[in-house]
């Protein structure tokens, strides 16, 4: 696996949000909107990041019998620190974000590539793995996010389009998000069937 | 194994308080920025005293209100109250009122909410002045605001009705800790009050207050 290819494959072919059909629950949850979307996506970026070097540079040490519980304290470890740093410097994205931030621990991507990836590989694919991962993540949540803002409230990045009184409220409540999600899935995957 | 298991905590969490040290001076200012700017926003025309340094609290069923009097050259222009319900669709509401010395209300600032987006959450515009709901100008009294469906004259936020009555609790719990009469308002007598410690100005603006109480 060439190092281009570890970055890319996050972007489209493995898009975790979109084709792995990982991390559903910050995607539903917290794409209300575009910009909200963006900033979850780039704080569990970092944290891929991260965590994916860390792990990788650490993984030959650690006994199979914990290597999970461990690998938990380390993404732990970097999600607090970005919850403490988007508190200080960024105090009303944290506000939008509120519990979501700390659920990124448990968000399957981060787990999921540590496990299958930066546990058996080197350090520079992993972060790079972690990033394409990581950006991919972004793009489907501000894609979602915005798709959800624009239907439900007429505006996309705060900038009104239309009059919100002509959005759907729907898309901006849980059902809507299950909603949009599909119905872009679905047009994803009739994407890459053409392709 | 334990060793392995040891070492990874103790350097995760020395890192996570080593970013903490870093941090929380910029996380203290920005809580205490965001209500100075809500005290601010809520009080009518200009003042030249430090809300903050002048505030004094009392303590109701279940929780503590702030009260920060404004003053232009020691007179009362208004009172911004930190007032909180717990009867939010999500959970508690934080709100920064402010009052007239007359004890009408002169504007408001959502602080901390849990409400649903899009509906609950409307809370923050609707009642103002140019809103559906709006609440500037009303006296609470003794009885208190109320949306249209519970008799009162303030329509509530639509589809989010129980938020709307959640914030009109805390409002009108402002509004009768301001007056005094919180046993009134919520049968619990105020247990403490750092009141006796403020010079002039407090006879001032309960004479006011009181005037209208029993002119109602």
């Amino acid at each position: 696996m060439s190092n281009l290819s570890n970055l890319t494959r996050g972007l489209f072919k493995e898009n975790p949000t979109f084709v792995l059909l990982l991390g559903m629950c910050p995607t539903l949850g917290v794409t209300t909107s575009a910009i909200n979307g963006m900033g979850m996506g780039l704080a569990t970026a970092f944290v891929l990041v991260m965590s994916n070097l860390v792990i990788s540079l650490v993984a030959n040490n650690i006994p199979d019998k914990i290597r999970i519980p461990s690998f938990i304290v380390i993404i732990a470890a970097f999600v607090t620190i970005v919850d403490m740093s988007m508190a200080a410097y960024l105090p009303s994205l944290h506000e939008s974000l509120g519990l979501f931030i700390p659920l990124i621990v448990v968000n399957c991507i981060v787990l999921g590539r540590a496990e299958a990836f930066a546990s058996k590989n080197g350090a520079l694919a992993s972060v790079l793995d972690g990033l394409g991962m990581g950006l991919g993540f972004t793009m489907s949540l501000t894609i979602l996010g915005g798709i959800r803002e624009l239907l439900g409230s007429g505006k996309v990045f705060n900038l009104p389009v239309f009059n919100e009184n002509y959005g759907m409220l729907v898309f901006v409540l849980a059902p809507g998000a299950f909603l949009a999600l599909g119905y872009l899935i679905a047009f994803i995957n009739r994407i890459r069937r053409t392709n | 194994m334990v060793l392995v298991l040891f070492c990874v905590t103790l350097i995760s969490s020395a890192a996570v308080a080593y970013v903490n040290s870093l941090t929380i001076t910029s996380i203290n200012k920005a809580k205490e920025a965001k209500q100075a700017d809500a005290i601010r926003q809520v009080i009518p025309g200009a003042f030249n005293n430090d809300p903050v340094a002048d505030t004094w609290k009392v303590e109701t069923d279940g929780g503590v209100l702030e009260f920060f009097p404004a003053k232009q050259d020691g007179e009362t222009v208004g009172t911004a109250v930190k007032t909180y319900t717990k009867n939010g669709f999500g959970g508690e509401v934080w709100l920064m009122v402010g009052f007239n010395p007359d004890g009408s209300i002169s504007n408001y600032s959502v602080l901390e909410h849990k409400e649903t987006p899009g509906l609950g959450s409307k809370m923050d515009q609707w009642f103002t002045k140019e809103g559906k709901g709006s609440i500037i100008g009303k006296k609470p009294g003794t009885a208190g605001l109320k949306v249209r469906k519970d008799g009162g004259d303030v329509d509530a936020i639509t589809a989010a009705t129980i938020s709307s009555r959640a914030f009109l609790d805390a409002v009108n719990r402002a509004s009768a800790a301001l007056a005094g009469n919180a046993d009134v308002y919520s049968g619990a007598t105020p247990k403490s009050s750092t009141r006796d410690t403020l010079t002039e100005e407090k006879p001032v603006a309960c004479d006011s207050l009181c005037n209208h109480h029993c002119n109602q």
